[in-house]
C-alpha cells in the first residue's frame, strides 16, 4: 500500500512540476473509471469473442446445408454484416431496432427497452465478427480436402457428425491464424460502442481528459493499454495454434 | 523485461512531450490578413447556436459572433464543436474563439482563456417524463441518467447522486437514448432542457424538468491564454462590456425566447451604473 502511496505522489508531482497529467495515477475518481472501463472492454471482448466463434460454427456448417433456402439465407447474412460500418450497425441496433422492440419493466418500475445499450453491443459486435468468421471457417473447410469428406462418409458418418469429427478439426487447424487477426480487429471494434454509451475503455478515457484536459496524456494511456490488451490476446491465440499442431500435418 | 518496460516509457514520454500548443502572435492581425474569424460554436443547443430548417447555423451566440466580426470587418467560419473537443481545437489554432454554451470553471481556466463580463448564466437540471415521477435529486441514486460528454457537471452529480450515468457524444444522442427509454433522465443546462419544453414540439409534451436547478454556472467565451491580455482578448472583453450594458444581451435573450435571466438583468443594472 505503501509504494502504491509513492506511484501517486509521485504522478500528482509529475503533474504540478511539469504539466503531465496522469490524473488516473491519483486521482481515485478517475482511476476507478478508467478500470471501470478497462473491465467493461476486457468483458465486452471475451463475449464478442466466444459468441462471434459460435456464430462462425454454425454459419460456417449451414453454408454446406443441402437447402438452398438456408444456404441462401447464410450468404445473406454474411453479405449484410459484412458489408456495412460496424459503428452503423450498431446504431441501427440501438436506435432504431431497440425502439421497435417490446418495453419491459426495471427494478424501480420503470419501462425499459428489452436489450440495454450493453446487451446491443455484444450482439452487433458478435454478429459483425461472425460474419467474418463464417468466411474465414469456410476458407478452412474447403481447404479440407474431398477425399478426406468422402471417406468419412464411407465410415457412416452423418453430415454433422463428419463435420464435428473429421472436417472442422482439421478445417479450424487451417484457419486459426485468419481468425486470430478478425478476433484482434475484434477487440479493437469494440471502441465504437462508445458511440452508444457503454462505459468501455475509449468511453472512460474520454470522461477523464474532458473534464481533466489531459488529452495526450490520456491518448498515450488508451493506446499503450490496447497494445496490452491485443498482446494478450495474440499470446493466448499463437499458443493456442501450437497446442493444436498435429505434428507431420499441413506442416 | 526491465528493457521492454524502459522502451515503453521511453516511447510514452517522447509522445507526451510531442505537439506543444501553436503559439499565437497577434490574433487580431492574423484573422484581418486571413479575412475570416474561425469560430467553435454548438450546433445542437437551441437557440444558442442550431441548425435552422435551412441547414444554417443559427442563434443568440451566432448572433454574437456576427457583433465581433462586423467589428472585426471580416467574414465569420463557424467550427462545429462539442464540450469534449472545443478546448483542444482553440489549443491547436483551428479556432480562434469559443462561443459554444461554455462553463466557466477553475480547471478549465488553466487551460482556456475565459472573458469577463461573463455574457450568460446557467445552471444544472434533468429532462425526465413526467412518468419517471422524479421529486428530487436523490431519486436519480442507481437509475441510468443520458448526459453528454464534457458536460461540467457530470462529475459533480455523479459524486453526489451516483445516477448509472450513460454519457453519449452529442445533445440529440442523448435525446434519441432518452425518448427510447433508455435512461431515466437527461442531465444537462436548465436553459436548454427550458427550451426544448416550450418548444412546443409534440414529443416533449409528457417530459417535465422536475428538479430545483443547481450550481448555477456562468458561462463565457473562450480564447487561448495568450490572447487573453493581449489586444484581441481586450476586444471581446470590451465587446461583452457593451453587450451587457447596451442591453444587447437582453434584447437578444428576448429574440430567441429565453427566460429572462436574473443574471443578466443584474449585469446591465451594475455596468450601466458604473
Amino acid at each position: 500500500m505503501g509504494s502504491m502511496q509513492a506511484i501517486a505522489d509521485w504522478f500528482k508531482w509529475l503533474a504540478g512540476a511539469h504539466g503531465i497529467n496522469v490524473s488516473i495515477a491519483y486521482d481515485a475518481f478517475d482511476r476507478a473509471r478508467f478500470l471501470t472501463g478497462l473491465s467493461t472492454t476486457v468483458w465486452l471482448s471475451v463475449a464478442c469473442i466466444v459468441l462471434s466463434i459460435l456464430v462462425g460454427l454454425v454459419g460456417a456448417w449451414l453454408q454446406g446445408a443441402r437447402s438452398p433456402l438456408v444456404r441462401a439465407a447464410v450468404a445473406g447474412f454474411v453479405q449484410f454484416f459484412r458489408n456495412t460500418p460496424p459503428l452503423v450497425q450498431l446504431a441501427f441496433f440501438y436506435f432504431a431496432v431497440s425502439a421497435a422492440l417490446p418495453m419491459v419493466t426495471d427494478q424501480f418500475g420503470a419501462r425499459v427497452p428489452l436489450v440495454n445499450n450493453v446487451g446491443w453491443a455484444v450482439i452487433s459486435f458478435s454478429l459483425f465478427a461472425g460474419a467474418f468468421n463464417i468466411e474465414i471457417f469456410r476458407s478452412g473447410i474447403e481447404a479440407v480436402p474431398q477425399a478426406t469428406t468422402e471417406a468419412a462418409e464411407a465410415l457412416g458418418y452423418t453430415r454433422l457428425q463428419s463435420y464435428i469429427y473429421v472436417v472442422f478439426p482439421l478445417a479450424f487447424r487451417i484457419c486459426l491464424p485468419a481468425l486470430g487477426n478478425n478476433l484482434v480487429n475484434l477487440v479493437k471494434t469494440t471502441t465504437l460502442a462508445y458511440a452508444i454509451g457503454v462505459p468501455e475503455l475509449l468511453y472512460a478515457a474520454a470522461q477523464v481528459w474532458s473534464e481533466t484536459f489531459n488529452v495526450r496524456e490520456m491518448m498515450v494511456v488508451l493506446l499503450l493499454t490496447y497494445v496490452a490488451i491485443v498482446a494478450v490476446l495474440v499470446w493466448f491465440m499463437q499458443r493456442w495454434e501450437r497446442r493444436l499442431r498435429i505434428p507431420g500435418y499441413n506442416a | 523485461m526491465k528493457r521492454l518496460l524502459r522502451i515503453a516509457l521511453s516511447t510514452a514520454v517522447v509522445a507526451l512531450g510531442l505537439a506543444a500548443p501553436a503559439a499565437a502572435q497577434d490574433t487580431i492581425a492574423q484573422i484581418k490578413q486571413k479575412g475570416t474569424i474561425v469560430v467553435g460554436v454548438k450546433n445542437d443547443y437551441k437557440p444558442w447556436g442550431f441548425l435552422d430548417p435551412s441547414g444554417k447555423i443559427v442563434g443568440l451566440e451566432i448572433d454574437l459572433i456576427d457583433d465581433v466580426a462586423k467589428k472585426l470587418g471580416v467574414k465569420v467560419e463557424m467550427i462545429p464543436v462539442t464540450a469534449a473537443n472545443r478546448m483542444e481545437f482553440l489549443q491547436q489554432g483551428r479556432i480562434d474563439m469559443i462561443v459554444a454554451t461554455m462553463g466557466d470553471t477553475e480547471a478549465r481556466r488553466k487551460v482556456v482563456g475565459m472573458i469577463e463580463p461573463n455574457y450568460y448564466a446557467g445552471a444544472t437540471n434533468v429532462l425526465a417524463p413526467k412518468s419517471a415521477n422524479l421529486k428530487q435529486w436523490s431519486d436519480l441514486k442507481g437509475r441510468k441518467v443520458c448526459a453528454v460528454q464534457g458536460a461540467y457537471y457530470n462529475r459533480r452529480v455523479s459524486e453526489m447522486y451516483a445516477p448509472d450515468l450513460v454519457v453519449f457524444p452529442a445533445v440529440p444522442d442523448a435525446l434519441n437514448a432518452l425518448q427510447g427509454g433508455n435512461c431515466i433522465a437527461f442531465l444537462f443546462d436548465d436553459t436548454l432542457i427550458v427550451s426544448t419544453l416550450s418548444g412546443g414540439d409534440a414529443k416533449w409534451a409528457n417530459y417535465e424538468m422536475p428538479l430545483v436547478s443547481e450550481d448555477p454556472q456562468l458561462w463565457a467565451i473562450g480564447v487561448r491564454l495568450s490572447d487573453l491580455n493581449a489586444p484581441f482578448g481586450k476586444l471581446i472583453k470590451d465587446m461583452s462590456v457593451e453587450w451587457h450594458k447596451s442591453g444587447r444581451l437582453l434584447e437578444l435573450e428576448r429574440k430567441w425566447g429565453i427566460k429572462q435571466s436574473p443574471y443578466l438583468i443584474e449585469q446591465n443594472r451594475k455596468l450601466k451604473s458604473s
